[in-house]
């Protein structure tokens, strides 16, 4: 259907924001949390199934070799041994890991004929404990033909020949290349005073939970059928894309999700993990268990986040008006390419940020390297974006002399502005960045902390106060995944990405809800509680949770792009709105009153104006469940109260066909502003937070202590990424940090004593409650507000910081050639 | 290396025995043993923390030391804390102040913070950071696992007294 341009469809909200709730917006302590705190969550190492085999992988140390010959023979002698698979017996039986890139890159769960990463799987072993599978794995002799290796990202682009990791997509690294023009973007360069030009460099990082990806399977050779129990997201969403690998029609594959210790994106899919279980379990004849440990997780675990390099420029009038951006990037993706350029078309939702920057242009090019693919990380992509934005501005701010706060008051979209279509054609909902900036500035005294810096610079310390005043897209449709396709090939048209829940009421009156996507380290099961507490009037001790799997699971797109806690609120209002309806069915027989007549009290439903009509939840549940035919006869009206409710995305258009303006793909679109102080020490380059405020507007708050969990949790992320976390590939393409001990986290020693955290509340006109997502916003605002305090501290040397991790060897590096630049 | 051994030790105050290689982690031998899957292992290389036990009122990184060591010990384990109906004063602590996200690094934060508070019930805060910032934890940021750790030692030293 052609649509005008920017066209934005009419509402579908049902549930208007409103002044007073009854469960919505309290900080109710988890749901999740009692099982958790007793040991008593089921995490996927934590499945043990009868006669249970395990599993363990032998790694390639090449980056990039042809594997010449397996001799697996000493293995497969040694005493516990099930069985040795090789990747050429794998792919007798399984096909490719599931890929959403065009033309794919094959990926198999285990490599055949040629290793494109150091960690990539070269054989997996099945044995009676896990210890003698790992013994296997070093009687395995591999003979490989070693290849040139592909690291740097500026030689991926000129690379060719052997060098090149998938030949079938042509004599070339370069997976993909593109420039699109959003708006006049010449006509606005031509009126420019001024052209900021910035190189920037945003490091490989990754989420890295302190669980890592496990699943075990079993095939059942009765029914031909896979059941695999794994810490998988997506498994009703795109989890029968496994049962294609494992060449079974989808219904003879089950997927049932455990606990996830900690996911931040990293745990999307993880196909390749349930790929390589359930062909290990089909060959040995039993249950095989395989959890990834710490280096297999590190090297191999397809969850490395975005790892980019930056020409940008951004255009602005002398007053500081922000007329236009110009970006150039190459991005790293690894040696495979599983969600294509997913990442930039995330990054296309707030390209220009929160300004009233008028067009932009974007010339993309996606390159693949011998590294470990990427994946998700909290933010998509998008995280990039803002570091990106704020530089500039910032850099901006230091050319005009212009006061970073003032810079960002003068070229913030304006609250009368919304719903505003920003030039890439995405929407920002709804928002009030003026207020989040006030509030923030409220909570923090900028000219008390300018003095102390003062004071410090005479004794020789370096104080800085940074800001970053950024947008968190949420609510993503999947346009995002095909958009940068060539407009001959789009992909899809346009998707639902739904979320779904289903409810029951028990004889008793309690309510038991079914999540269609599983408990990934977030509050799934508080957050359902509270909106159908919030529409039943319900007591929240009342009502339990449980996940479906993917035999009784249905339409789920599941967390990702902060969009759960919005379209599970969707999807439990829908479903206690068929609830609500048949109870009032029901009561109205009992009462003999007219439905229209009747109201939910706190655990009852009575009749309007008369106190004392009434009947408890509780009696209306039991007498639904056993006694309908007592009832008068009432046309469909069936034994029991239950209700299943799938909600689709609540607004989302197409992008044009010439791709000029992309639609609207992630328009719930929440605010946030971050200002660090920190002090660097010169010596060592080590950098502490003298305070840290972050305020977001996430919409309407389902539970504002959790909301500020995620802002506390994705700050410190953000904090990793700026400060201590880069996966170090040398030239060879080995990874020197793939243990905990050297990939450094942030502990507590590197983490602000107080982050403090401040709330705005702009609903959404389009969600229910006006709801927005708010899981990523921490580290999509931390680091260019690190960056700039950094920056702030060493001005009196001279310092910029076009690249992260500011690790303290980094940072000392610059230091050093400052003075000896006389700076 | 590989002939198992009988291990005899007490287990959250309860004689308990079962056979390991004599190369088993402590860990392992809890978990699939015992049965005991509350203890979580992160890392395997001592870091992360998470599997943080008290072996003899110490608290040990339980994938750092075998099975065979812990002959004759007594062993805490986060199962060993408290139910859902009877928590311990931490647990409480750590529900009540969202001390926890996906839970993973809680039994490791929750056995070091019991042995903090024992052994120094009324830790103040910088203490209680220093003895916390042994385990990792991906989610919270740290500073809600401080305040529940304050709170469980403002609310022990009043049953106390």
């Amino acid at each position: 259907m052609t649509r005008e341009r920017h066209y934005i469809p009419e509402s579908r909200q049902r549930e208007k924001p409103k002044s007073k709730y009854f469960a919505i917006g309290h900080s109710m302590k988890r749901v999740e949390d009692t099982r958790l705190l007793t040991g008593s969550g089921t995490y996927a190492d934590d499945v043990s199934l009868p006669n249970m085999a395990h599993a363990a992988v032998l790694r390639s140390p090449h980056a990039h070799a042809r594997i010449v010959a397996i001799d697996k023979s000493k293995a497969e002698a040694l005493p516990g041994v099930i069985c040795v698979m090789t990747g050429a017996e794998a792919a007798e039986v399984t096909g490719p890991c599931a890929d959403f890139s065009s033309p794919p890159t094959p990926q198999h769960c285990i490599a055949v004929d040629k290793v494109r990463h150091v960690g990539e799987a070269v054989a997996a072993v099945v044995a009676e404990s896990r210890y003698i599978a790992e013994d296997a794995c070093e009687l395995i002799e591999v003979e490989y033909d070693p290849l040139p290796a592909v690291v740097d990202i500026e030689d991926a682009l000129t690379s060719s020949g052997d060098a090149v990791l998938h030949p079938g997509r042509g004599d070339s690294n370069v997976a993909m290349q593109r420039t699109i023009e959003f708006g006049p973007v010449d006509d606005d360069f031509a009126q420019a005073d001024l052209v900021i030009e910035r190189r920037l460099r945003w490091p490989r990082s990754g989420g890295t939970p302190i669980e890592t990806v496990g699943a075990t399977a079993h095939y059942d050779r009765g029914t031909g059928k896979f059941t695999i129990h794994a810490n998988t997201s997506m498994y009703n969403y795109v989890g029968w894309l496994i049962a294609v690998s494992l060449k079974v029609d989808p219904h003879r594959l089950n997927i049932v999700p455990t606990d996830a210790g900690g996911s931040f994106g990293s745990k999307l899919f993880c196909h390749k993990v349930c790929t390589l279980a359930g062909t290990l379990a089909r060959a040995a004849g039993r249950p095989v268990k395989y959890l990834e440990d710490r280096i297999d997780n590190m090297t191999s675990g397809d969850a490395h986040g975005s790892d980019r390099l930056y020409d940008a420029r951004l255009a602005l009038k002398r007053d500081g008006t922000m007329l236009s951006m110009r970006l150039k990037v190459v991005d790293d993706y690894g040696a495979y390419f599983q969600y294509g350029v997913g990442q930039h078309g995330n990054a296309m939702a707030q390209v220009t940020g929160p300004y009233k920057i008028n067009s932009v242009e974007v010339d993309l090019t996606a390159v693949l390297t011998n590294k470990c693919q990427q994946g998700a990380y909290r933010g998509f992509g998008s995280e990039v974006g803002n570091f990106v934005i704020e530089r500039l501005v910032d850099a901006a701010c230091e050319e005009f002399g212009i006061d970073p706060i003032e810079m960002r008051r003068r070229n913030l979209i304006e609250q009368d502005q919304f719903p505003y279509i920003m030039p890439t054609g995405n929407m920002y909902d709804s928002g009030n960045y003026q207020a989040v900036l006030d509030e923030a500035l409220g909570m923090i005294d900028i000219e008390g902390w300018r003095k102390k810096q003062a004071a410090a610079r005479e004794q020789g310390r370096y104080i800085g106060i940074g800001i970053s005043t950024c947008q968190e897209r949420s609510v993503f449709s999947a346009t995002e995944f095909w958009m940068w396709n060539p407009n001959e090939t789009p992909g899809f048209t346009l998707s639902s990405s739904p979320e779904s829940v289903s409810v029951n009421i028990d004889p008793t009156g309690k309510a038991f809800i079914t999540l269609n996507a599983p408990f990934w380290g977030n509050s799934p099961e508080t957050m359902a509680v509270q909106v159908l507490a919030e529409k039943l009037e319900m007591d929240p001790a009342d009502i339990s949770v449980g996940y479906a799997d993917s035999d009784k699971g249905f339409n789920s797109s599941g967390p990702g792009g902060s969009r759960f806690t919005v379209m599970i609120a969707g999807a439990v209002s829908g479903a206690a709105d068929v609830i609500k309806e048949k109870m009032l069915r029901v009561a109205s027989h009992m009462l003999e009153a007219d439905p229209s007549d009747l109201e939910f009290r706190a655990g009852s439903i009575g009749v309007q104006g008369v106190p004392g009509k009434e009947k408890t939840l509780a009696e209306v549940a039991l007498h639904a469940h056993y006694f309908r035919l007592d009832l008068p006869e009432d046309h469909d009206l069936t034994s029991g109260i239950d209700a299943a409710y799938v909600y689709d995305h609540p607004v989302t258009t197409m992008p044009s066909e010439d791709r000029t303006d992309l639609g609207i793909f992630y328009p719930i679109v929440g605010h946030m502003c971050h200002i660090p102080v920190v002090e660097v020490d010169v010596e060592t380059g080590k950098i502490d937070f003298l305070d840290y405020v972050a305020v977001h507007d996430c919409g309407t708050m389902v539970n504002p202590m959790t909301l500020a969990g995620h802002v506390r949790g994705g700050t410190v992320n953000g904090i990793g990424s700026a400060l201590y976390e880069h996966f170090h590939y040398d030239e060879s393409g080995q990874l020197h940090n793939a243990l905990l001990s050297d990939y450094l986290h942030p502990t507590l020693m590197e983490t602000p004593v107080d982050i403090r955290v401040g709330h705005v509340e702009t609903p959404s006109p389009f969600t229910e409650y006006g709801i927005k997502g708010g899981g990523e916003g921490g580290r999509m605002g931390a680091p260019p507000a690190i960056a700039a305090a950094v920056e702030d501290a060493l001005k009196p040397l001279g310092i910029k910081v076009d690249s992260l991790p500011l690790t303290p060897k980094v940072l000392r590096g610059m230091i050093r050639e400052a003075e000896a630049n006389g700076g | 290396m590989t002939t198992p051994r009988t291990v005899e030790l007490v287990v959250n105050g309860e004689p308990r025995a079962a056979d390991a290689e004599p190369r088993m982690l402590l860990s392992d031998f809890l978990r699939e043993k015992l049965a005991l899957t509350g203890t979580h292992v992160g890392c395997e290389h001592g870091v992360c923390g998470a599997c943080t036990v008290l072996v003899d009122g110490e608290s040990v990184r339980s994938c750092l030391m075998l099975a065979v060591q812990a002959q004759g010990a007594e062993v805490r384990t986060i199962e060993g804390l408290g139910s859902a109906d009877d928590m311990h004063p931490l647990q409480e602590a750590f529900w009540e102040k969202h001390g926890l996200q996906c839970g993973f690094c809680t039994p490791g934060m929750l056995m070091s913070a019991v042995e903090l508070l024992e052994s120094n019930p009324t830790a103040g805060r910088d203490e209680i950071r220093e003895a916390i910032s042994s385990t990792l934890c991906r989610c919270t940021g740290y500073q809600t696992i401080v305040e529940a750790v304050q709170a469980a030692a403002e609310k022990m030293q009043g049953e106390g007294q």
